[in-house]
C-alpha cells in the first residue's frame, strides 16, 4: 500500500493514501469534532464541523472528506478553525429547537455536546427551526423536524444500510428538509420502524417513541401485575447505556435492576427464543417433508419472521412472497401470548390484570406489539415495549447504581433458557439455534461442528450462505438421507433485499433463510444505545457468543422448561395451540 | 462625453475584440482543428491566456491538459449553459446565435483531451432554445462522422435550481440525481459527469477557444491586460444609458466603464452578479474589471441614487436563502441568517453592531462553505455592508 506523509499540528504523519484528514488525525490522536460523520455511512461533508485548516489553502477542508495528501499542512485548532466550528455550531443551534431541559435526547445528543464544548450561544442568531408539528403517528419513531439539522444521517442511514428510502432530502434552501415519500406521516410510509435513523440521529430529531411513564404507572398500580420480558440483545448492550462500556454481559445485574424497578414477575424472551426454535425448526422439517415425499407443496426457501422490521418490509416490497415467511410469531409475540395464558394460570393471576412489558434492542417491536393480529391471549399480547434505551433511562431514573447491583435470577415458568436462545441476538444466531435442533432430530447426533459454533453462519458479512449434509438420518426422517440443507443468513435490509430478489426470481437456492432488519442482527437494532458502530457491533457480538458458550445448556430441545410447556399445556410443535398462540400471518402492503 | 462621443468610444472598443459574434466558417475550423494534434492545440489554449469565462476564471487551457493526462475509460466535454446568475444573460444569445461555434468549440476540446461524447446542459429556463440546439446537434454529430472525429454531441435540460451552475452539482443534475455540489478533491478532469474524466466549460470560454484555434493565440493575447487576456462578453443591466449585451476588451477601469454605460448618477456597480462585489462610485477609478481587480462572469449592474443599497442586498439575500442547495450549515443557514439578520437590524430588533456578526458570518462562510455559493455570498453582503451601512442600518 502507497503511504503518503502530512503533517497535523505540526506533527508528521504517515498513513495510507485514500485515507482522510480525519483519519489522519485519529491515528496520531488528535480528535477533530464531527457531526454528519458516522463510521456506519457514506462520507457527505455537510456539516462542516470538522474543518480544518490547511497551510496555502483559501478555504477550510473538510477533514471527513478531503483526502490526506503528501506534504500537507494541517491544522486542527487554529483560531480561524476554531471561529469557524463555532460559528458553524451556533447556525445549527438556530435551526434546532433547542429544548435542552426537556428533550429526551438531551445528555446524548452529540449536538449539545458540541455546543458545550466550544462555548456556543444557543440564541447567536435569530431562531430558525422548523415550525411543522411533530410526527407521532408511528407507534416506533418520533419525528421532529424542529431539532433536525440536516445532517442527513438518517437519510444515508435509510438508503445505505437498508435500502428503503423512507427518509429523503427535499426542497432546496431554506425548506431543505428530512421527509417521507410526500411529507406522510412515518405510519403511512414504506418505513419499516426498524430504527436505524433513531440511533443515528445526533439530535432529538429522530426518537423512539418512549413508553417509560406508561411502564411507571402500570408498576405503580397495586391491582396490576407486571410482567417483564427481556430480549437477548439487551444483555449485552445494556451496560453502554449505563457507563459501563461495550461488550459486557450484564444479565444478572439486569434482572436485578427490573426487580428493584417493581416488575413483579422477571422473565425472559430467550423462553421462547428456545420456544421459536421448536416451532420454526419443526416448521422446515415438515416444508422438506411434504416437499421431499411429495404429496404437498411447500414454499422454498423458509425465511425467518423474529425480526418485525424486516416483516414489514417483506409485506411492503415482496407482498408476493409472504408465503416463504415461517409462520411463527417473533419471540418477544409468542412471550407475550403465552404471559397472558399459560404463566398467568401456572401463578394464578387474572390475565385480565397482567400487563405484559418486553425490552427489547428494537423499535419495530414496537410496532409490532401493536399489529391487530397480536391479541391471541385474548387481551393485547404485549403492552408496552421498552427500548433497552428506555430502560436504561428508567434505571437512571429510578437511582440505581448498575454497576454495583448483584447478579439476579430470572424468576421460574418462563426464565429458563439455553445458548442457543442468546445467540438470536447476533446475525446468524437463529439459523444456528435452529441447526443445533432440526440436525439433532433428524440424525439424533450434535451438529458436527467444533464445540457447536457453526462459524459459517457467524461474522459480519452481509450475505453468509452455508450448506449442512445430513447423513445416517434417523428411521422416521429417511427421506432426508444424504441431502444437502442450504441455508443463508442475511442482516440489514439492503442485504435482505438481495436475497429477495433472487428469490423473487424463483432463483433462491437455500432451504432456509434467516433474515435481521438490523445490521448485525439485534445487538445493532435500532433500539440499542447510542453510538452504535462496526466497532461496537463486533463488540456486542463477541458477548453473545461468550454468553452462548458459558450456558451449561446449549441446545433449544434441552431447555426443561420447554419441555415442560409442551407437556403440560402445548402439546407438540404445530400442535393446535400453537397454532392458536404462537404462528401468526402476515399482511401484504404497497410501495408508497 | 455626449451620447455620439460614447456611441464612438463604444463602437471603437467593439471593433477591438469582435471574437463571439464574428462569423467564421466553422466546418473549415473543425477540419483545420482535427488535423493539429492535441498537444498544439491545447499549448494554444495555455498560451492564449484564456481563464473560464463563467466567473471562476481557472485557466482553460490547463484544464483541458489535466483532462487529457487523467485516466479514464471515456471522457466527456460539457457545456455549462446553465446561466443563472442574476444579470447575466450573454450564453443564451451567445448560444442561439453563435451554435455551430460553441459546438465546434466543444469538439476542438474533444479532440484535444481524446473525448467521445459531449454535452450541453442547458438551463431550464432556456427550453426555448432546447430544439433549435438539438437539431444543430444532430447536424453536427453528422459532420463529425464524416470528418472522422468521433464525437457525439447531445443536449441536456435543467431543471431550473441555480446550484446546477456549479460544475459537480451539473454532474449531478445530468445524471439524474438532486443537484447538489460533490466534495472536492476529486475535481472534474479527473472524476466529473459519470465519474469520468471531464472537461466542463462555459458556452463563452467555448466559444472563445474556438476563436482562438481560429485566429491564433497572439491576437487574443494581444487585446486585455497580463492577468485578464482577451475579450469578455458582459450583460449590462440596470440604471445603465446602454443596456444589453457587448462584447468588450477585460482589464477597463470601472469609470471608463461608467462613462460609457452609466447615465451620469451611478453610485454603484455590481460586478458578476449577485454573488460578485458591489463597487462603490469612490473606487470606480482603482477598480479594474478583470481577475486582477473585479473578475465577472458577466453580470454588471448599475444602481444610480434612486435604489436602496439595502433592497437591493435584501434581493440578493432572498435569493439565495432559496437557492442554496441546502446541504452544508454554512450556506444553507447561514444565506437565512444573513437576510433575516439585515431585516433585524433595518427594523430594530437587532442593535446596529449585529452587521458586525453578519459580516463575521458571511466570512466564516466563504471559507466553511462546501461550494462556491456560499463561499462567494461575502462579496456582495462585505461590500454592500461596508460601503452602504448606512442604507442598511436606516
Amino acid at each position: 500500500m502507497e503511504t503518503i506523509t502530512l503533517t497535523i499540528n505540526d506533527i508528521a504523519v504517515e498513513i495510507d493514501k485514500g485515507a482522510t484528514i480525519l483519519d489522519a488525525a485519529k491515528k496520531i490522536g488528535i480528535r477533530i469534532p464531527t457531526l454528519c460523520h458516522h463510521d456506519d455511512l457514506c462520507a457527505a461533508g455537510n456539516c462542516r464541523v470538522c474543518v480544518v485548516e490547511q497551510k496555502g489553502a483559501r478555504t477550510l477542508q473538510a477533514s471527513c472528506v478531503v483526502p490526506a495528501a503528501e506534504g500537507m499542512q494541517i491544522y486542527t485548532n487554529s483560531r480561524k478553525v476554531r471561529e469557524a466550528r463555532k460559528t458553524v455550531i451556533e447556525l445549527l443551534l438556530s435551526e434546532h429547537a433547542g429544548e435542552c431541559t426537556s428533550c429526551y435526547k438531551s445528555g446524548n445528543c452529540e449536538l449539545q455536546g458540541l455546543a458545550q464544548e466550544y462555548l456556543a450561544c444557543g440564541d447567536a442568531f435569530i431562531d430558525i427551526s422548523d415550525k411543522s408539528p411533530i410526527d407521532i403517528s408511528s407507534p416506533s419513531i418520533i419525528k421532529d423536524d424542529s431539532k433536525c439539522i440536516r445532517c442527513l444521517r438518517c437519510v444515508r442511514t435509510c438508503a445505505e444500510l437498508q435500502g428503503v428510502s423512507a427518509l429523503w432530502s427535499t426542497h432546496k434552501g431554506n425548506k431543505t428538509k428530512v421527509e417521507t415519500f410526500l411529507n406522510k406521516p412515518m405510519h403511512y410510509v414504506v418505513c419499516t420502524n426498524c430504527g436505524q435513523c433513531v440511533n443515528r440521529c445526533p439530535t432529538g430529531a429522530l426518537t423512539e417513541r418512549n413508553y417509560i411513564e406508561e411502564v411507571w404507572r402500570a408498576i405503580d398500580d397495586p391491582e396490576k401485575h407486571v410482567v417483564v420480558q427481556t430480549a437477548p440483545a439487551v444483555r449485552v448492550g445494556l451496560g453502554e447505556a449505563l457507563g459501563m462500556g461495550s461488550g459486557g454481559v450484564v444479565t444478572g445485574k439486569m434482572v436485578s435492576a427490573l426487580k428493584r424497578l417493581g416488575f413483579d414477575s422477571v422473565l425472559d424472551t430467550d423462553f421462547t427464543a428456545d420456544l421459536t426454535i421448536m416451532e420454526e425448526g419443526t416448521e422446515l422439517l415438515a416444508r422438506l417433508k411434504s416437499a421431499l415425499q411429495g404429496r404437498k407443496s411447500a414454499t422454498f426457501p423458509m425465511m425467518t419472521s423474529c425480526s418485525p422490521g424486516w416483516i414489514k418490509f417483506i409485506e411492503h416490497e415482496f407482498p408476493s412472497l409472504l408465503d416463504n415467511l415461517s409462520t411463527c410469531k417473533s419471540p418477544q409475540q409468542m412471550f407475550g401470548a403465552l404471559a397472558k395464558t399459560y404463566y398467568a394460570e401456572k401463578i394464578g393471576v387474572d390475565p385480565a390484570k397482567m400487563v405484559s412489558v418486553s425490552v427489547m434492542p428494537c423499535t419495530a417491536k414496537k410496532f409490532e406489539a401493536n399489529r391487530p393480529e397480536m391479541y391471541s391471549s385474548g387481551f393485547k399480547d404485549v403492552d408496552y415495549v421498552l427500548t433497552t434505551r428506555e430502560l436504561a433511562h428508567m434505571i437512571r431514573q429510578a437511582g440505581l447504581n448498575f454497576a454495583d447491583l448483584e447478579d439476579g435470577k430470572f424468576d421460574s415458568i418462563m426464565g429458563e433458557s439455553t445458548g442457543a436462545a442468546v445467540i438470536f441476538g447476533a446475525t446468524g444466531g437463529v439459523m444456528e439455534a435452529a441447526l443445533r435442533t432440526a440436525y439433532e432430530i433428524v440424525t439424533g447426533r450434535e451438529v458436527p461442528f467444533k464445540n457447536l459454533n457453526i462459524e459459517p453462519v457467524r461474522g459480519m458479512e452481509g450475505v453468509k450462505a452455508a450448506g449442512i449434509k445430513v447423513e445416517n438420518v434417523k428411521d422416521e426422517w429417511k427421506f432426508l438421507e444424504g441431502a444437502e440443507l442450504k441455508v443463508a443468513v442475511a442482516h440489514g435490509l439492503v442485504n435482505a433485499r438481495k436475497v429477495m430478489q433472487e428469490a423473487e426470481k424463483g432463483m433462491s437456492p437455500y432451504h432456509f433463510v434467516e433474515i435481521m432488519a438490523c445490521p448485525g442482527g439485534c445487538i445493532g437494532g435500532g433500539g440499542q444505545p447510542i453510538p452504535t458502530s462496526p466497532a461496537i457491533r463486533l463488540k456486542r457480538a463477541e458477548a453473545i457468543y461468550e454468553a452462548d458458550e458459558a450456558l451449561p445448556l446449549r441446545k433449544s430441545h434441552e431447555n426443561p422448561e420447554i419441555a415442560a410447556i409442551y407437556r403440560e399445556f402445548l402439546g407438540e410443535p404445530l400442535g393446535h395451540k400453537s397454532h392458536e398462540l404462537l404462528h401468526t400471518h402476515y399482511t401484504p402492503r404497497n410501495r408508497t | 462625453m455626449n451620447s455620439d462621443e460614447k456611441a464612438k468610444r463604444l463602437r471603437g472598443l467593439q471593433e477591438k475584440v469582435n471574437l463571439i459574434f464574428r462569423e467564421i466558417d466553422c466546418i473549415e475550423l473543425l477540419e483545420r482543428a482535427i488535423k493539429e494534434d492535441p498537444e498544439t492545440i491545447i499549448q494554444k489554449i495555455i498560451d492564449s491566456g484564456l481563464r473560464g469565462r463563467g466567473g471562476a476564471g481557472f485557466p482553460a487551457g490547463l484544464k483541458w491538459k489535466g483532462a487529457k493526462e487523467a485516466a479514464g475509460g471515456i471522457k466527456y466535454v460539457v457545456c455549462n449553459a446553465d446561466e443563472g446568475e442574476p444579470g447575466t444573460f450573454k450564453d443564451r444569445r451567445i448560444l442561439d446565435e453563435q451554435t455551430d461555434k460553441v459546438i465546434t468549440g466543444m469538439a476542438i476540446c474533444a479532440h484535444a483531451v481524446n473525448a467521445t461524447e459531449g454535452s450541453i446542459y442547458l438551463r431550464g429556463e432556456y427550453n426555448f432554445l432546447l430544439s433549435k440546439l438539438s437539431a444543430k446537434c444532430n447536424t453536427w454529430n453528422t459532420i463529425f462522422k464524416d470528418k472522422g472525429l468521433v464525437f457525439k454531441v447531445g443536449v441536456k435540460s435543467g431543471s431550473g435550481a441555480y446550484v446546477c451552475g456549479e460544475e459537480t452539482a451539473l454532474f449531478e443534475s445530468m445524471e439524474g440525481k438532486r443537484g447538489e455540489p460533490r466534495n472536492k478533491p476529486p475535481f472534474p478532469v479527473i472524476a466529473g459527469y459519470m465519474d469520468e474524466p471531464t472537461v466542463i466549460n462555459n458556452v463563452e470560454t467555448l466559444a472563445y477557444a474556438a476563436m482562438i484555434i481560429a485566429d491564433g493565440p497572439e491576437s487574443f493575447k494581444a487585446i486585455g491586460t497580463k492577468d485578464s487576456m482577451g475579450g469578455k462578453v458582459f450583460s449590462i443591466s440596470g440604471d445603465a444609458s446602454v443596456k444589453g449585451i457587448f462584447e468588450l476588451p477585460l482589464g477597463m477601469n470601472l469609470q471608463e466603464f461608467v462613462d460609457l454605460f452609466g447615465d451620469d448618477d451611478t453610485k454603484a456597480v455590481q460586478v458578476g452578479g449577485s454573488s460578485g462585489v458591489c463597487v462603490p462610485r469612490k473606487n470606480f477609478a482603482d477598480t479594474i474589471i478583470g481577475f486582477e481587480g473585479v473578475p465577472t462572469g458577466g453580470s454588471m449592474m448599475l444602481f444610480n441614487s434612486t435604489r436602496s443599497m439595502y433592497h437591493v442586498l435584501e434581493n440578493y439575500l432572498e435569493f439565495f436563502e432559496e437557492e442554496s442547495c441546502g446541504q452544508c450549515t454554512p450556506c444553507r443557514a447561514g444565506c437565512q441568517q444573513l437576510l433575516k439578520g439585515i431585516e433585524a437590524v433595518r427594523s430594530g430588533e437587532k442593535p446596529l453592531s449585529y452587521i458586525e456578526k453578519l459580516r463575521d458570518l458571511a466570512q466564516v462562510m466563504s471559507v466553511a462553505s462546501k461550494c462556491g455559493l456560499g463561499q462567494s455570498l461575502v462579496n456582495p453582503f462585505n461590500s454592500i455592508t461596508r460601503y452602504f451601512r448606512e442604507e442598511i442600518c436606516y
